[in-house]
């Protein structure tokens, strides 16, 4: 069973609301790489979103777009992501990761080659964010693969491209909050409510929300409604400043502990 | 007709018929956005496959491309410049005579018109040297709109005349700080834009790049220069052009010019790119010349990136030419022969822009002048019967500094 599902599905029986914390790959730096990544799962993140830096990140905001520039100087790629993820792997067999990026960097590293080397290293899934449905097909190696395809849906997005992707959808949906890039501030809760329940209407696939969600009490809010919440720039932020592997991991507990004590009191609340 | 012989030749019968419904020329264009443009992209479709049918539209369109832009544009024979190569007769396209002094114009008033047809009331664009900001700002103020134009910081600075025409214009100019500083990453941030702003707001893309519709769109807007050549040409010499040439950066001038003519099979088409320094030394802007096939700005065509994907940093003389990525039509008459495409060095375009001014009076711009460079270049092994249609974008009355400073001059 692909990770993804088999964590959806213990999320789903012990009634809690998944936190998914991305990170830019190689940011802070190399060295921090993989021991944040166990901080992050040691913090309560049941799933992984990693950052694959680009030169033209045209989704995102300026926090993200500078985590990519540092990354990119660093000559972060696709090679030594996959060793990262390796090595994550070798004590860290459950949690999920997904790779979040633009498709040119996996397009210059070649659709098979990639789904086979991000097998090989215990990628779950991918999300690439210039690669609408009615480009799948372009990347259909890696559904072949067993790579589980993550799609977004937009406050924009109409009734007939919601049903596709709805149709579409593995792993989990990834539900955009608002119009705009990564990292702004203009969260509506009852806009982003009213649409994700429509689309838990209509597919069983878990709905998680990212872009704008940046502390526990937009965390809480959102966990109301999606199966999982994506914390992305608030902590890409926080990790800029870290100035070693120590200070990195101390950074993301600090900044996570809350969110995952606010999401569990939400659900025990709910429980109760 | 047949394509010449390529690698990846395919035969194509009809190039007008190109893109199809999802915007492809064969493998190129199509529409890789993230999910929230796909909405915008779609009314935008919708709106405008309606209009250009629409009598209505279209006789607005002509109405001002004559009565506002100016048009039509003539055909000059440049005969004291053709009788010193002692070659080929050179003959210039005048788009340089164009409102606001490029082809850009060409394409601003009919998305213009375009934006307040679907009730639009803000513009936002993007540009390189300035030429499309300038016509964005031209056709935002004569229709009352509101218009933001993202401009790269190292742009900005080498083209302070053509932000002072926006800003006398009543555009706002935003400085894009991000990257390489230039003319990518001021579309990205005009994406970005349109993004957080998507309701109210109309992108008008400057070039044929981006998603579909705009390759497709942005080519029918400047593919007046084309039909207006041919017919010109049949008028005043009873025959076609033996070579067209044209700049090409994004390529709207260069397909601007090449449409009309793609199935002319005896018509020879030479795109010049910018090949800076040499495309030798990798401080050049030849996407088509020396990139491969990769995925920027919205489509798949040709792009220059490093083996991690990353697009590189292009390095030319002319700001215009200056984008590491190439309208997917060109990518698709690349691969199918139908055109070729060449570099053209800064001083070498240097020099055509001097030679063109001394022999015909014409102040090119250094855009246009990489494709004057590439004429004089083919019209010297051909016989003086031949005669080749240079496509003369833009006038360089906003290269003036720029040149001077190259050549060590103080103004």
């Amino acid at each position: 069973m692909n990770r993804i599902d088999a964590r959806f599905a213990e999320l789903k029986s012990a009634g809690r609301t998944g936190l998914i914390p991305f990170v830019t790959a190689g940011d802070p730096s190399a060295a921090a790489m993989v021991p944040l990544l166990h901080a992050l799962v040691g913090s309560g993140a049941d799933l992984i979103e990693l950052g694959v830096p680009f030169s033209d990140p045209m989704a995102d905001g300026p926090v993200i777009q500078h985590a990519n520039e540092r990354a990119l100087a660093k000559g972060v790629g696709l090679v030594q992501i996959f060793g990262w993820i390796g090595e994550f792997r070798k004590t860290d067999s459950k949690t999920p990761v997904v790779l979040m990026g633009y498709l040119n960097p996996v397009e210059i590293y070649g659709y098979t080659r990639f789904a086979r080397d991000a097998v090989a290293a215990g990628v779950d899934g991918v999300l690439l964010v210039d690669c609408p449905l009615e480009e799948a097909q372009t990347a259909q190696a890696l559904d072949a693969a067993g790579l589980r395809r993550i799609y977004l849906s937009a406050p924009t997005t109409s009734e007939s491209r919601l049903a596709a992707l709805c149709e579409a959808a593995r792993g989990f949906l990834y539900y955009v909050s608002f119009a705009g890039i990564t990292g702004a501030n203009r969260l509506s809760l009852d806009a982003v409510g009213e649409r994700v329940l429509k689309i838990k209407s209509r597919t069983a696939t878990p709905v998680a929300v990212g872009f704008g969600v940046r502390d526990a009490e937009s965390a809480a809010a959102i966990a109301r409604f999606a199966e999982a919440v994506v914390i992305g720039s608030a902590l890409v932020e926080r990790l800029a400043a870290a100035d070693s592997v120590e200070a990195a991991c101390a950074t993301a507990r600090e900044f996570l502990a809350p969110i995952r004590a606010a999401l569990d009191a939400g659900a025990r609340a709910h429980a109760a | 007709m047949l394509a010449a012989t390529k690698d990846k030749r395919i035969q194509v019968p009809d190039f007008t018929k190109y893109p199809d419904v999802h915007g492809r020329f064969g493998d190129y264009g199509g529409a890789f956005v993230a999910e929230t443009l796909m909405a915008p992209l779609a009314e935008l479709t919708e709106n405008y496959l309606r209009l250009r049918n629409d009598p209505a539209f279209v006789a607005e369109l002509d109405r001002d491309l004559k009565h506002y832009v100016g048009r039509p544009s003539p055909i000059y024979h440049a005969e004291r410049l053709s009788k010193r190569i002692g070659g080929a007769q050179i003959l210039l396209k005048r788009e340089d005579l164009n409102h606001t002094g490029a082809h850009k114009i060409n394409n601003t008033v009919g998305q213009a018109l375009v934006a307040r047809h679907m009730g639009k009331t803000r513009i936002i664009a993007e540009t390189g040297a300035g030429q499309h900001g300038v016509a964005s700002a031209t056709v935002a103020a004569r229709l009352g709109l509101e218009c933001v134009v993202y401009m790269g910081a190292t742009d900005i600075e080498r083209q302070k005349i053509n932000v002072y025409r926006m800003k006398l214009l009543g555009a706002t100019v935003v400085p894009v700080t991000s990257g390489s500083k230039t003319l990518k990453d001021a579309l990205n941030e005009a994406l970005r834009d349109w993004v957080t702003n998507v309701a109210g707001t109309f992108y008008i893309i400057g070039t044929v790049a981006g998603p579909h519709p705009y390759p497709m769109m942005v080519r029918d807007f400047n593919a007046v220069v084309g039909r207006e050549a041919r017919a010109q040409m049949l008028a005043e010499y009873g025959r076609l052009p033996d070579t067209l040439v044209a700049c090409v950066g994004g390529g709207s001038n260069a397909i601007g010019l090449f449409h009309a003519f793609l199935n002319d099979a005896n018509v020879a088409i030479v795109g010049a790119e910018a090949a800076g320094d040499g495309i030798g030394t990798g401080r050049h802007a030849a996407s088509l010349a020396a990139g491969r096939p990769g995925v920027l700005h919205g489509n798949r065509t040709y792009v220059l990136c490093d083996d991690n994907g990353q697009i590189t940093e292009t390095h030319s003389v002319s700001a215009g030419l200056d984008y590491p990525g190439v309208g997917p039509e060109h990518a698709f008459l690349k691969d199918t022969g139908r055109a070729e495409y060449v570099g053209v060095t800064d001083a070498e375009a240097l020099a055509a822009f001097h030679e063109l001014a001394r022999t015909e009076g014409i102040l090119a711009a250094l855009e246009s002048s990489h494709a004057v460079a590439q004429g004089i270049k083919l019209a010297r092994g051909m016989e003086k019967d031949k005669m080749i249609l240079v496509n003369l974008s833009g006038r360089g009355d906003k290269d003036v500094h720029t040149i001077a400073a190259r050549e060590d001059i103080a103004l």
